[in-house]
């Protein structure tokens, strides 16, 4: 096993289990929520001849996941280097 | 030079790239084809996963569907970038790391069951014919326009050319075609897209123009809508569906885009775990290109047919194109029976409307309309005939020809590849035939390859819906059958065998049955057991959109079914947590 100690283990997946739920919530919440569940409350601040809510389900959401995406994978990156299971 | 001429010569020079492209990159890599990762660049990995992801529904489809449904076809902006948060958060590094190149491999080692693994190739092979259906909808639309033929003839040239095409262009340097394939459709998608938000808003960026305003200072939106109204159709911007059947429809679409065997391979040839992260980020950008345009495609797609029907005031008698005055394009998409104009009122004028609107046929009845008279537009030949349109020069129709093609080919061929490997590698090489010559392989993979056309072929003459829905229905059969087994086996070191057998059956055949229910068995037209309409859906919910619930039927099995059953082996346990630490990947290897 690559870890120092049994411990470092479970460390190292609770603290990626939380990473990944932290932006699951993020990435329900701007297409689910912002795109379609909350769109008639967003919609009041006006975009384009539409509004907010119209902007995440069409566009906004798009842009968000791909900085979960990338922000995940750089903070993966520490994590592993952090305790030494990185390549 | 003529369109006719035109787009030969350039479907014929993509192809003809495409062939040396494959033929140059095997000279070099006779052998490394499954290692073929190792040597490219995650940015170029992330291009051919975009062009392989990217298909006839994409491309061809969903602006279509965008232009007819307006803020409802969200569900497919969201739930086809969606997923690759869920593949490259929860997915890709761990498969990665296990090490293997097929999806029922692992299903099969995680749950040390051979039926498992044939279950998780039933899977697999069933949601991949569905969406190749979806590819040969879209082909077959783009070869009877581009042939100027009827669409069955269209589909058969089409279906000619994808098995000359995936038998060729499949075994070879795959990854290096798709880069091209990826270049010449992103190119000839925004290039249209680009030229008519300028022509409308004056902005060349789509993304922006959308939302900007029109010449005369309303935004676009507003005019759109307002254009819609005036002819009795719903606002453009206003939601029709239920809110809870476009959350499952989305839903489905991110989990399906998760579980489907084709995409995931691709995160399995990158050289380390940290590669598969942001290699499914770089997917996802150049697929988020595409997908950020196609609202502006479908809408300014709308407004541009209406405009072109509606020449003048609403109800003036002069007001309607004359038929006999039509453009060329409509003469065109005639000829293929996807397009279709009835002279109701007998005026020689046609009349777009919608007539299913009571208030507003009150209204129509005064003008002395007598129905709608488009009485067929195919969503689906909405992006190939915009160009043309919104008048631009030739080059342009051509190049979205060309783009269209190279979306459908490069999708087909992925998809065939992966039913051919499923049957010849997971079925005969390891379960049933471990004794089977690599000739002997290779021949059942193109059999099976054969067979996957003939049978996507003829399902395609009478397909169950629009290219787009049709991939919609393979991906809820891929998140109720492969997603939630692939997740209970690396977050979980308790689901056993039996408890991920039986959450596969169930997810995979309570969705068939629900679709087969309102589609037709085997979507045979006429065996429908229940008319297609939003009354009779259980809880409001399409037969696309059932994949959610289908993904939570497995897994709530799965988790009864271990609870009753022997508990995990010790060995298989290490092996989860195996999968969870990075380091240590090594090359994938076969077997």
């Amino acid at each position: 096993m690559a870890f120092k100690s049994e411990d470092d283990k479970k460390a190292y997946w609770s603290r990626n289990i939380n990473l990944m739920i932290t932006l699951l919530v993020i990435w329900a919440l701007v297409s689910y929520g912002f795109g379609i569940v909350l769109r008639p409350m967003l919609d009041a601040i006006p975009v384009g001849g539409v509004g907010l809510g119209f902007w995440f389900a069409q566009q906004g959401s798009i842009y968000a996941f791909l900085v979960i995406v990338f922000f995940y994978a750089k903070k993966m990156r520490e994590l592993d280097k952090e305790f030494g299971v990185d390549e | 030079m003529d369109l006719t001429t035109l787009t030969y010569l350039v479907v014929g020079a993509t192809f003809a790239l495409y062939m040396g492209i494959a033929v140059w990159a095997r000279a070099g890599s006779t052998g490394e084809f499954y290692a073929a990762g190792g040597g490219v660049h995650p940015v170029a990995n992330g291009m051919a996963t975009g062009a392989d992801w990217m298909s006839a529904a994409s491309f061809i489809s969903m602006a279509g569907l965008i232009a007819f449904q307006g803020y409802d076809a969200s569900i497919f902006l969201m739930g086809w970038t969606g997923g690759y948060v869920l593949l490259a958060l929860c997915l890709a590094p761990y498969l990665r790391k296990f090490g293997k190149f097929t999806v029922p491999d692992f299903i099969g080692d995680r749950f040390y069951s051979s039926t498992a693994r044939i279950v998780a190739v039933a899977c697999l092979i069933i949601a991949s014919i569905t969406y190749v259906i979806g590819q040969m909808k879209g082909i077959g639309v783009a070869f009877s326009r581009f042939l100027d033929v009827d669409y069955a003839t269209g589909l058969y040239a089409g279906m000619g050319i994808v098995f000359f095409y995936a038998v060729l262009g499949g075994m070879k340097g795959v990854t290096y075609t798709q880069i091209a394939q990826y270049c010449v459709l992103i190119f000839a998608y925004t290039v249209p897209a680009i030229f008519i938000s300028l022509n409308i808003t004056g902005n060349p960026i789509p993304q922006l123009g959308f939302l900007g305003d029109t010449a005369d200072g309303t935004p676009f939106m507003v005019k759109l809508d307002q254009t819609l109204v005036d002819l009795g159709f719903a606002e453009y911007t206003a939601q029709k569906g239920n809110t809870f059947n476009i959350l499952m429809y989305t839903l489905s679409l991110m989990f399906g885009t998760a579980g489907l065997p084709h995409v995931i391979i691709r995160f399995f040839t990158v050289p380390k775990v940290a590669d598969a992260r942001t290699s499914a980020g770089w997917a996802l950008l150049f697929i988020a290109i595409l997908y950020t345009t196609a609202p502006a495609v479908g809408s300014m797609a709308r407004l541009n047919l209406t405009n072109t029907v509606q020449t003048g005031p609403v109800g003036s008698a002069e007001g309607n194109l004359a038929y006999a005055e039509r453009p060329d394009w409509f003469k065109k998409w005639e000829n293929t029976g996807l397009l279709a104009f009835e002279d109701k009122n007998g005026d020689g004028r046609i009349q777009y409307y919608n007539d299913k609107n009571a208030d507003f046929n009150a209204k129509a009845a005064e003008f002395g309309w007598k129905g709608n008279e488009l009485v067929k537009v195919d969503p689906d030949i909405m992006v190939l005939a915009n160009p043309e349109i919104a008048q631009l020069p030739n080059w342009v129709i051509a190049l979205v020809a060309a783009g269209g093609l190279a979306a459908a080919l490069s999708t087909a061929a992925g998809l065939l590849l992966a039913i051919s490997s499923a049957i010849s590698h997971d079925l005969l090489k390891s379960t049933f035939m471990p004794d089977i010559s690599e000739k002997a392989e290779l021949n059942a993979a193109r059999i099976s390859m054969a067979g996957a056309i003939l049978v996507a072929g003829y399902l395609g003459l009478n397909p169950p819906g629009f290219a787009a829905q049709v991939v919609a229905l393979a991906f809820g059969l891929a998140a109720a059958s492969i997603f939630p087994v692939l997740m209970m086996g690396i977050f979980s070191t308790r689901i056993n065998n039996h408890g991920a057998v039986a959450g596969m059956l169930v997810g995979l055949v309570s969705t068939l049955v629900y679709i087969f229910t309102y589609k037709g068995w085997l979507f045979i037209p006429g065996t429908e057991m229940l008319a297609n309409t939003p009354d009779n859906w259980f809880l409001g919910i399409s037969p696309e959109a059932f994949g959610a619930l289908g993904a939570l039927l497995n897994f709530v099995t799965a988790n009864i079914v271990t609870g009753m059953t022997k508990p995990v082996p010790e060995h298989i346990r290490h092996m989860v947590e195996d999968i969870r630490v990075p380091k240590g990947a090594g090359a994938a290897q076969s077997h």
